[in-house]
């Protein structure tokens, strides 16, 4: 099948025929996950030198990095899918939005556990008031609200369309959050640590980090799949073709 | 190679429970989110069956 | 258009000013609330004047949220909201003056308020002005957000708190730039800047916060 033609997009748009696409995508991108996954630990577990100013602690970053850009990122694209399901009123949209809201939610909380981590070590304290560390717990808490939403609402298609909605309040909101956050931060610069001047950083860490955010990123999207075909199965249990998938039906 | 023993490894030249607190809750939630979704595949897939062995009347 | 948009606001107002006990209660809880903060961190009035800006702020936040859950409800229940759907007038505009009904029975209470509290956490008259006006720009925009989230949890079982998770997030630059103004002028800075911000905020939520809360009601009332 051409990349041009019309029959390959349209497999990506309705469940029935996304559905077995998505099962074949997910092996690829797990198996690449995996693979990235090795090579970044091994060169940032085991190969990279030791930070002469943090110690070993510096190599939480790894995971930390990854998880920070992984969970914003991850909002941005649930948003874009929100938004296309409902404007378009592409029910796979709205199924994608929804299965990457509890990954987004995951890495938002991965990334203060390692900062929180990270940050014991470096500055003394597992918790400090910093801009980005506020900002990460305001996106979980955006992520929380979203998820409760939706579990809130009985009915498919309104837990849907509101989550939505929801959604892109909150993607326009993010950025005023973040810079109020920083404001917030510069004017109170005496009572916390600045961080901002991060030390400079080797070619190694930063390459390693890019192939540990690029694992991330291929995870991301294999969870995001495997949870889309579950929806998939729990939303359309009723009709027809996912009875003769299962082979419920003689 | 970085590392002279697997002891100094697990040690981190004493920032050990703080790398390994990070990396060990990172794997273990990457494992459960699998493991949760794996299980809510079998448990919709179960369904479906039980409701077509009842409307089939079996 | 507009002739309905006041009709609409006319009556919010009434049915609120009869019933009185809307009113009186987010008042009640605000004064409440910047009252326990004394109780809970001591008597010294030194320190009660570095936080006052954000016990106020907070406590205003918490205040207008409590009355947003009715903002919808009493119209989604006695069937009105349809109506209001359906009408030939454009849903934000009728959405908007229901928002005004609810800042001017909720938000502009509190505002009037403030200074009274502002004293008693020995605030000066230089920051109870600044205090007053953050409010009086800040308060509009809570009830505009807060009508996205009434809107969006209209008529589920256990609204009232879900509808704090949803909103309270997106509170947060309102409280960084009321509460800054605020903290700014205690320390001599000035707070213009943040009330040009706080300024700013509100013009983008006046003009986004109906159409998005009018889009969530459609969405409720499917």
């Amino acid at each position: 099948m051409s990349i041009l033609s019309k029959e390959f997009w349209l497999q990506f748009s309705s469940p029935k025929t996304f559905y077995p696409v998505a099962g074949r995508m997910i092996p690829w991108f797990a198996g690449g996950a995996i693979l990235l996954t090795l090579v970044g630990l091994y060169i940032g577990l085991l190969a990279a030198p030791t930070d002469f100013q943090q110690g070993d602690a510096y190599r939480i970053i790894y995971i930390h990095v990854p998880a920070a850009w992984m969970s914003m990122f991850i909002y941005i694209v649930m948003s874009v899918y929100a938004g296309m399901g409902l404007v378009l009123n592409a029910r796979l949209s709205n199924m994608m939005a929804t299965a990457l809201a509890p990954t987004g939610a995951m890495f938002a909380f991965l990334a203060l556990w390692t900062g929180a981590l990270w940050g014991r070590p470096t500055w003394g304290a597992y918790w400090v008031w910093d801009a980005r560390l506020t900002s990460q717990l305001i996106l979980l808490f955006l992520y929380l609200g979203y998820i409760a939403l939706q579990a809130a609402i009985d009915d498919p298609r309104r837990a849907y369309r509101a989550s939505a909605v929801l959604a892109l309040v909150g993607v326009i909101n993010v950025p005023i959050i973040y810079f109020s956050v920083q404001w917030w931060n510069t004017l109170h610069q005496g009572s916390s640590i600045n961080i901002s001047q991060a030390p400079k950083m080797a070619s190694i860490m930063l390459t390693t980090m890019l192939i540990m955010s690029l694992a991330a990123w291929l995870y991301a999207i294999a969870i995001a799949l495997f949870r889309v075909r579950v929806i998939i199965l729990e939303r359309e249990r009723h009709s027809d073709w996912v009875r003769d998938l299962v082979g419920a039906r003689p | 190679m970085n590392w002279n023993s697997f002891g100094e490894f697990l040690h981190m030249s004493g920032y050990g429970p703080y790398v390994w607190g990070s990396y060990g809750v990172f794997a273990l939630f990457i494992v459960v989110e699998w493991v949760q979704l794996s299980r809510r595949r079998k448990d919709i897939i179960a369904r479906i069956k039980r409701m077509a062995r009842m409307e089939r009347g079996d | 258009m507009w002739a309905a948009a006041r009709i609409v606001l006319w009556r919010d107002v009434l049915l609120a000013v009869r019933r009185q006990s809307e009113v009186v209660t987010s008042l009640f809880f605000f004064i409440l609330v910047v009252t326990l903060f004394p109780l809970g961190v001591g008597p010294d009035i030194e320190m009660l004047r570095i936080i006052a800006p954000g016990v106020v702020w907070v406590a205003a936040l918490l205040a207008s949220m409590l009355a947003l859950n009715r903002m919808f409800s009493g119209d989604y229940v006695d069937g009105s909201l349809e109506q209001m759907v359906l009408a030939a007038q454009p849903l934000p505009v009728l959405v908007f003056s229901k928002i005004l009904a609810h800042w001017l029975v909720s938000g502009l209470p509190l505002v009037v308020m403030a200074p009274v509290l502002g004293l008693q956490l020995g605030m000066d008259s230089d920051s109870l002005r600044v205090l007053v006006i953050s409010l009086l720009i800040g308060t509009p925009v809570l009830s505009l957000i807060g009508a996205v989230g009434a809107a969006l949890t209209l008529g589920l079982r256990g609204g009232g708190v879900l509808i704090s998770l949803l909103v309270l997030p997106l509170y947060i630059p309102v409280l960084i730039f009321g509460a800054g103004a605020v903290e700014a002028t205690q320390a001599g800075l000035g707070g213009d800047s943040h009330l040009y911000l706080l300024g700013a905020i509100c013009v983008f939520s006046l003009l986004l916060g109906p159409w998005a809360s009018s889009a969530a009601l459609r969405i409720a009332m499917e």
